[in-house]
């Protein structure tokens, strides 16, 4: 069997596997379509977490940015792990022993303010929607790289899969088909990893190949890594080991990219309620464990994947006449991740800074491993499987909160408090309903904006949520106004700055950034305002109400009380 | 060993735990994996500059075994101070 038939084979056989799990959780309760009716064991919740984290940006991006960066990569490395020490130590436990379905509702109830619970939904519903059209768009473009179906179909397919079992299953459909959606995507990930590292390093686990020696050619038996740095030299770009030096990042910018995306990440929504679905705060914890593990499995292999695929890259290709390269570069280059122009007309190529001749796409550093590593076909379509598990598996999750937002704290919260729980079970799959169909047309025809502001998501959740629950759970005395304070000076200051860089002055180098600080970094900034408006403010306006204090001390206990314990 | 609820205490435990986990977090990645990280590289272990194996690597090793010790003390604080 050809690719095309392999993959063909997986992906409908991943899909029918998806539905049926779908099919055998569905649900019939609030509880259960918002937070799985709270029965999730902490290993599977684990697995679910890294599936509902790791997008289409994660399995197919990730690995080629950090080969383009080399040490700056470490931004994504530490930023999309670290978080997950902050959401353990500082966050889950407590959102978990508060319970009830949404962070919104926490922020809404801890603050004492429907406003405060506005503002939380709003900023949900944005952050979540800026989100999901990335991966709708994974999708078709998966579909339309592997199956030659054009990009919106692809996205309507990708739909239909998530729209059965999101609106079917809710969060207990999610749950075990992102467990599911796990499995083929680390999988995918992990077989031509080893393969690559097997062949590069002759050993097959990339994180200890990562840091062995090159095998083969001209460098065989020099440290991969020196080798590198040496590849670097030669084509006179900056070594790939070293730090701050000219054409990277700064210091201090490395360092705001990093906190932002790590406080980022522990205040994503979607991550968030995830810690709802366990049966207790201490399985909160030992969830958050098993979640990073999964992740770090990703996230350690990566950067040694990002390494192999550079020296490959460069080794195979740099001085190599046109005519002799190997066949996957013909095989991607219909495809126009990579591409030739042969500007000195000598038909060799050059890859020096300042040659121009090869363009390379940063996806095809994970797509085209298998065919590199010269593996089998039917590895080239569970790659293929695994986008799309890492892309469908992420916008379920970002789904379902939008669903949740606005049916239940909105809806159910503010607008019809005495909404009956059937009622309230309908409208949040009809709103599920809707926000797929929205996200679809985001898929297929993505506003130009989308890729400039997806810095927005980690930075408006690390300037919005990220200070107002570590205040509302470590402090007594932060006050509505200062939250409210907080979270909008916060979202205003992150959001008018991205704004501006962005899309008014998209031209603007670092000497005209705050303190040398880009946009992907700001929010780190909008965090540290967030925190120092909310205690300020708090310190000047009335202390919150006896009950609220009462809550505080309640939810830093693990024991439920009497009654709430199964 | 008293099975009598403490939550101040309990909470207080609680804090010095992660203020000190919080620390091990703080000089891992960002004092060894970005600030020290150029004078760092000199050292190297194996084929890795140590400075870049804390920001590729080692960095995320750490963070898993922060969760996990924080985990598991808790566990015992938890039932220590009869909370659990």
């Amino acid at each position: 069997m050809n690719v095309q038939a392999w993959t063909y084979v997986i992906v409908t056989a991943t899909f029918a596997l998806y539905v049926g799990i779908a099919w055998w959780s569905r649900v019939k309760t609030t509880s259960g379509f918002y937070v799985a009716g709270r029965g999730v064991p902490a290993l599977a919740n684990g697995m679910a977490t890294g599936a509902d984290w790791m997008s289409a940006a994660s399995f197919i991006s990730m690995a080629g940015l950090v080969s383009f960066m080399g040490y700056t990569g470490a931004i994504y490395l530490m930023g999309w792990t670290g978080g997950y020490v902050l959401l353990a130590l500082l966050l889950a436990p407590y959102l978990r022993k508060y319970g009830k379905f949404t962070t919104s509702e926490f922020v809404g109830d801890r603050y004492y303010s429907d406003a405060a619970r506005l503002v939380a939904a709003g900023c949900t519903i944005f952050v979540s929607f800026t989100y999901i059209a990335g991966q709708m768009r994974g999708v078709g473009v998966v579909f339309s790289r592997f199956l030659e179906v054009e990009v919106h179909w692809g996205v309507v397919i990708g739909v239909v899969i998530v729209f059965f079992y999101a609106v079917l299953g809710g969060m207990r459909g999610i749950t075990y088909t992102q467990v599911a959606q796990y499995c083929v995507l680390i999988v995918a990930f992990l077989i031509p990893a080893a393969a690559i590292s097997w062949k590069i390093t002759g050993n097959p686990i990339p994180q200890l190949g990562f840091g062995g020696s090159v095998q083969e050619g001209q460098q065989a038996g020099v440290f991969l890594l020196e080798a590198l740095d040496a590849l670097h030299r030669e084509l006179r770009l900056p070594e790939y080991t070293a730090a701050f030096v000219p054409g990277k990042k700064s210091m201090i910018d490395v360092t705001a990219i990093t906190l932002a995306l790590m406080v980022g990440t522990a205040g994503l929504p979607h991550v968030l309620v995830r810690f709802y679905t366990v049966r207790s705060a201490r399985a909160a914890r030992w969830s958050a464990l098993w979640a990073l593990v999964f992740i770090g499995l990703l996230y350690t292999t990566a950067p040694a994947v990002a390494a192999f695929a550079r020296v490959n890259l460069i080794s195979t290709l740099h001085n190599t006449s046109y005519s002799d390269v190997p066949e996957w570069f013909r095989s991607w280059e219909t495809t126009g991740l990579i591409d030739f122009e042969d500007q000195d007309g000598d038909g060799m190529i050059d890859m020096s800074d300042g040659a121009n001749e090869l363009t390379v796409d940063q996806d095809i550093m994970v797509l085209a491993n298998p065919e590199i590593a010269e593996l089998p076909a039917w590895v080239v379509a569970l790659v293929a499987a695994g986008g799309l598990a890492a892309a469908l598996s992420t916008a379920a999750g970002l789904l379902l909160v939008i669903a949740s937002a606005i049916s239940h704290d909105i809806g159910k919260s503010i607008l019809w408090k005495d909404m009956s729980s059937r009622r309230e079970l309908l409208l949040a799959r009809g709103t599920a309903s809707v926000a797929v169909i929205i996200a679809a047309y985001f898929g297929i025809s993505p506003p130009g904006f989308v890729a400039q502001v997806v810095a927005f998501a980690f930075g408006l959740a690390a300037s919005s949520f990220f200070p107002v629950l570590v205040l509302g759970i470590f402090t007594r005395s932060t006050t509505k106004e200062g939250a409210i304070a907080g979270m909008s000076t916060g979202v205003l200051f992150t959001g008018s700055y991205i704004v501006y860089f962005r899309l008014i002055r998209p031209e603007a180098t670092a000497e005209d950034w705050l303190f040398g600080i880009s946009p992907e970094g700001i929010g780190a900034v909008g965090m540290l305002i967030n925190f120092a408006l909310a205690l300020t403010v708090s310190r000047f306006t009335k202390p919150p109400p006896e009950e609220v204090q009462q809550l505080v001390s309640e939810i830093r206990l693990p024991r439920e009380r009497a009654g709430d314990s199964p | 060993m008293s099975n009598q609820p403490d939550p101040s205490a309990y909470w207080r435990a609680n804090l010095r735990l992660m203020a000190i986990l919080l620390a091990v977090w703080f000089v891992c990645s960002y004092v060894l994996g970005i600030f020290l990280v150029e004078p760092l590289n000199h050292a190297r272990v194996g084929g890795f500059p140590l400075g870049f194996w804390f920001a590729h690597q080692g960095s995320i090793y750490v963070f898993v075994v922060l969760i996990l010790v924080y985990a598991a003390v808790m566990d015992r604080l938890d039932r220590r101070f009869g909370v659990d």
